[in-house]
């Protein structure tokens, strides 16, 4: 029987995942360390980070320690009309952090969904983002973007691809001065700056955004994306999580990759996003083949910062014993407190730094 | 309770004064004390004052929900935080300057003297140009006077110093003023408070104007 409160968060988001995803359908991938550095080389945009840890392979080969996971489950997986593989795993990815500038162990769970992909699995890749979140802690957001929409929105304002890359990083950072300006630079009408301007600002719930939404998508193909935002909303909208998903264009991925819905997790008491996920057609295509594709990672190492019940003391009870004392007695003591749930630590000598409610002293002079 | 970090010095104070007319006053932070975190419960916030560099880091890491940082360290460091807006003071701008008479004809790799590495970096590498970024912390003006570089990277505010020292902006790179930033994760948490804090703030800009 394992005794839950001994486990960490992550060790504890570990099983519960484990058993969420399999219910749905999503079957455990376990991967290798090492992936071929070449797939990197090709989607090198595609990685959060740039730098790879490189290493040659006995028989000379560039090998990398995996800095993704997405690219080597696709590279696994294939296209079947009406078909879908749908994978969970549990794997450390090897990055550089860009807070540090270090190579940082990230410890990763997530799913991936790939092949002939529909609404209903969008919608079940963001439900059971929320409930992965909510596993971890119920004071969770779920925000989530549409790339489509926001393409429409920006290819309409402007040809100029740097406007485009401009406009999509001051939208990421909620900018809206700077947007401002881009817009004036590039001599972008009064009604294009104003719809580009909104959805800098736009946030709240799916019911409080989507009028605002209505207002701004007037063109057909902008129409036609936010239709695909509003079929998902539709679905969101019945679930237990319809409060904690916001929709927030900030959260932006790479054009190049990510199409549709893009979304990122936030924890109360975590000052980043703990999931990130998406939709990622573009990066399937760019691989040469059919299939759609979504998912996401949830990052378990950010959540050792959540607030845990801190211990005042590392055992319940110090065992005290020296020579004159039998081994007997000694696993008689532990076995009666263990039985009754408390932890215990038979030592000769108190040692400096262990902390203990209290003590039992089975040497012969005193107790 | 919203989390405040502001810059110690001049624009740390006029920045308050900012927060103060906006409404979210605490008058004990300007009180001769050596306290260092100044809160306001009723307000429902909470000052701290950091060195002006640092500021980003406490917003990025959660410390303070938000900020007020100079746009050259968010470029410099760019930190992974939302900027929600332009409070138009702290204005100058970031520029390269060089002896009176130096004149770049491109012909040799350029010696760089910059506290603003990655905005260097970033500068030259837009445009082709090959660099030696030599990384100082402070003095920078001095760097050309001496011949340890050929120009500089540094914030010019009026232009007197390098005036004073026969130095000469040769070019904008990019304009400078504080910004109001936020953390991430506060704002999906706290979006009333901080939302309300942007716009009371956004009112005095206007004001101040």
């Amino acid at each position: 029987m394992i005794d839950t409160r001994l486990l960490k968060n992550e060790e504890r988001a570990i099983f519960t995942l484990r058993a969420l995803y399999n219910k749905y359908g999503y079957l455990p991938f376990k991967m290798s360390k090492f992936e071929e550095y070449d797939i990197y080389v090709r989607n090198k945009d595609f990685l959060v980070s740039d730098s790879v840890i490189t290493f040659n392979d006995t028989n000379g080969k560039l090998l990398a320690l995996k800095p993704d996971v997405t690219l080597s489950i696709i590279k696994n997986t294939t296209d079947k009309a009406g078909c879908k593989d749908k994978v969970y795993y549990n794997e450390n990815v090897y990055r550089v952090s860009p807070k540090t500038h270090q190579f940082k162990e990230i410890m990763q769970t997530g799913l991936e969904c790939i092949g002939d992909i529909d609404e209903y699995d969008v919608f079940e890749a963001v439900y059971l983002a929320s409930k992965s979140l909510d596993t971890v802690s119920p004071d969770f957001v779920l925000d989530i973007s549409h790339m489509g929409i926001i393409s429409a929105i920006l290819d309409e304002a402007c040809d100029s691809l740097c406007f485009k890359k401009e406009a999509l990083r001051l939208i990421a950072e909620r900018n809206i001065h700077e947007t401002e300006a881009l817009c004036r630079e590039f001599g972008i009408d009064e009604e294009s700056k104003n719809a580009i301007c909104s959805f800098v600002n736009m946030y709240g719930t799916v019911d409080a955004v989507l009028p605002e939404l209505d207002k701004l998508c007037v063109s057909e193909r902008a129409k036609k994306e936010l239709g695909d935002l509003r079929s998902l909303c539709a679905l969101i909208s019945k679930t237990e999580y319809k409060n904690n998903i916001h929709i927030d264009f900030s959260v932006l991925n790479d054009m190049s990759y990510y199409n549709g819905i893009v979304f990122k997790g936030f924890l109360k008491g975590i000052p980043e996003g703990v999931l990130s996920g998406g939709r990622y057609d573009k990066l399937i295509e760019r691989m040469g083949r059919k299939s759609g594709a979504i998912g996401f990672a949830l990052y378990l190492d950010l959540l050792e910062e959540l607030n845990t019940e801190k211990r005042l003391y590392d055992v319940d009870t110090l065992i005290i014993y020296d020579d004159t004392v039998g081994a007997d007695k000694i696993a008689d003591t532990v076995a009666e407190l263990t039985k009754n749930g408390l932890r215990v630590s038979c030592q000769k000598a108190i040692p400096e730094k262990l902390r203990y409610k209290e003590k039992v002293n089975l040497c012969k002079e005193g107790r | 309770m919203i989390n405040v970090a502001l810059p110690k010095g001049r624009l740390g104070e006029k920045v308050y004064d900012m927060f103060e007319r906006a409404g979210y006053e605490c008058p004990s932070i300007k009180e001769n004390t050596r306290k260092l975190i100044f809160e306001n419960k009723e307000k429902g916030i909470r000052y701290f004052w950091v060195k002006p560099s640092d500021v980003s880091i406490y917003v990025e890491r959660g410390s303070a929900d938000i900020g007020v940082a100079g746009k050259d360290i968010l470029l410099e460091y760019a930190p992974d935080v939302y900027e929600l807006l332009d409070l138009n003071m702290g204005k100058c701008r970031m520029a390269v300057a060089g002896k009176n008479e130096f004149y770049d004809d491109g012909s040799r790799t350029l010696k760089v003297a910059t506290k603003f590495v990655n905005i260097a970096k970033k500068h030259y590498a837009s445009k082709c140009r090959d660099i030696d970024i030599i990384k100082l912390n402070g003095s920078i003006e001095i760097a050309p006077i001496l011949g340890l570089s050929d120009v500089i990277v540094d914030i010019v505010e009026t232009g007197k110093t390098l005036m004073e020292n026969n130095l000469s902006v040769m070019e904008t790179i990019v304009p400078i003023s504080a910004r109001l930033i936020s953390n991430k994760s506060s704002f999906k948490f706290k979006t009333e408070e901080i939302e309300k804090i942007v716009k009371c703030m956004k009112d005095q800009v206007r004001t101040d104007d």
